[in-house]
């Protein structure tokens, strides 16, 4: 069973979003989607500054096994990337929820309230 | 349904996570890929390839059906108990499969194809002896009654964990396998040891009866042995510059552009299909490793730009021992070792430089 934090919201394309409190959301891929990749050896962030649509391809993580996409879970814009997490990217496999991947500020924060919750999201991952 | 090997119970209980692998439920790793990958090159693990097929081949006709059959010559096979690794062509000179031979007496050989290919090989197998009328029974041992079980141990201590693993039930295992140089099979009592393998590294394929496979899985599982998946098999290999058929080459793909030119036995009189189209055709095409000099991650069908035109990765992967991305690809005649090339990643060229498609074996790095 992989671990599915109840204060997050989820996309069903497996990543998580954390709300902040100065409006920004942060990002990263979930612990059931680095535990179907496996060991990740490369992260390919976006740059700061670039806009992004709802669902449009925004980094890329891969594992020795593949290569995935992440999508954007909301439309906003970038404005923070964890260079930790791709010069280390086993720090994904070991606490996704802790080795985020980028900051978006919402084009609508309120977007967010349309993502799934941590129930939904525990669906999405055993039906995978 | 997927289909089972006799280990899939032990590979739940170990929590391994399960894959469909061309119709096979089969583990990818049982936690750390890479960490499984490490334990071949410095110590010692274990894979179930069980749903490999063992395929006997009995009659007087043996070596002459072989001689016709595959492109490698088995007039090499002098020794009992040597191994042979060849491709078995189509008339256009294409790979139907990749395989290993072992010659155990003038009327008794083994040969292990591969998992998804089995059920065509023998069919082309059974035709080809029909339509040469020569006195071959060909049986596979993979399924139903009398069936084997393969488990491949390989690493630096493979050996001697193989035999304090066996000395309760096969106490004279390591005498009859001790000297066996690498290649070569030995038969002792139901148990079928040979020291060939997929990993760059010494060690064991063991085919046994299937219904013993379990206990002498958990008899290694004690010994120290670490369980690896078909994930570090592939990067093991990959490592080691062996051909995985379906990615590196196929019935498409003459075995002369898939680097397999060693294995073709094309100078004395020998015919064996194939042939014809690969004298005619001659080499289009070479096969030569990729090391990515820029961050990322070669995989299969990417684009390789070089200055003679372009090329194909056909695998690639992430190097656990060269911590880079490495990759065997079909390159232009003409590139050289050394060159510095393009690989088209999502759009962007990235830097490659072009290696021997060999990087690491016996517990080093050789790039």
């Amino acid at each position: 069973m992989s671990n599915v934090p109840s204060n997050l919201k989820y996309a069903a394309s497996h990543e998580w979003v954390l709300v902040n409190d100065d409006g920004t959301v942060t990002i990263g891929i979930t612990d059931h989607a680095q535990e179907a990749l496996g060991d990740l050896v490369f992260v390919e962030l976006p740059e700061v500054g670039a806009h992004y649509a709802a669902e449009k391809e925004i980094a890329v993580v891969e594992s020795v096994k593949a290569a995935a996409d992440v999508y954007a879970p909301i439309a906003g814009t970038v404005t923070e990337v964890n260079q930790a997490a791709a010069d280390a990217p086993e720090a994904v496999n070991a606490d996704a929820y802790a080795a985020w991947l980028f900051k978006l500020k919402p084009d609508n924060l309120a977007d967010v309230d349309a993502l799934l919750d941590a129930a939904g999201y525990q669906a999405v991952a055993d039906a995978a | 349904m997927l289909k089972k090997t006799l280990l899939n119970a032990a590979h739940r209980a170990l929590n391994a996570r399960m894959v469909d692998f061309g119709g096979w439920d089969m583990p990818v790793n049982y936690g750390s890929q890479i960490e499984e990958h490490h334990a071949v090159r410095k110590d010692c693990g274990m894979f179930d390839v069980s749903h490999m097929c063992p395929v006997d081949l009995v009659g007087a006709d043996c070596r002459a059906f072989l001689s016709r059959l595959v492109a490698n010559d088995v007039a090499k096979l002098t020794v009992s108990g040597k191994a042979l690794y060849s491709a078995m062509l189509n008339d256009a000179g294409g790979v139907i499969d990749d395989l290993i031979i072992y010659f155990l007496t003038e009327t008794r050989f083994r040969i292990v194809v591969n998992a998804g290919t089995a059920e065509k090989d023998l069919a082309w197998m059974q035709a080809k002896a029909a339509e040469w009328q020569l006195d071959v029974s060909i049986t596979q041992r993979r399924d139903g009654a009398n069936s084997l079980g393969i488990i491949a141990v390989q690493g630096p201590n493979a050996r001697a964990k193989v035999w304090q693993a066996l000395e309760p039930i096969l106490p004279q295992a390591k005498a009859a396998t001790e000297g066996l140089k690498a290649f070569f099979a030995a038969e002792v009592d139901q148990y079928f040891i040979a020291s060939t393998g997929y990993t760059g590294e010494d060690g064991y394929e063991i085919m046994l009866p299937a219904g013993e496979a379990e206990s002498l899985w958990n008899a290694l599982k004690d010994a120290g042995v670490a369980p690896c998946g078909l994930g570090a098999r592939d990067t093991l290999r990959l490592e080691a510059g062996m051909n995985l058929y379906g990615q590196d080459m196929d019935e498409t793909v003459s075995p002369l552009d898939a680097g397999l030119a060693w294995t073709v036995a094309m100078k004395d009189e020998r015919e064996f299909v194939g042939k014809a189209a690969l004298t005619v055709n001659g080499q289009k095409q070479q096969f030569l490793g990729l090391i990515l000099l820029d961050k990322g991650v070669l995989r299969g069908h990417q684009k390789v730009v070089t200055a003679q035109g372009d090329g194909e990765i056909t695998s690639g992967s992430f190097s656990p021992t060269l911590q880079h991305s490495i990759a065997l690809a079909r390159l232009p005649l003409g590139v050289q070792i050394g060159d510095e090339v393009s690989v088209d990643i999502r759009g962007k060229l990235l830097k490659a430089k072009v290696t021997k498609p060999v990087f690491a074996r016996n517990g080093k790095a050789v790039q």
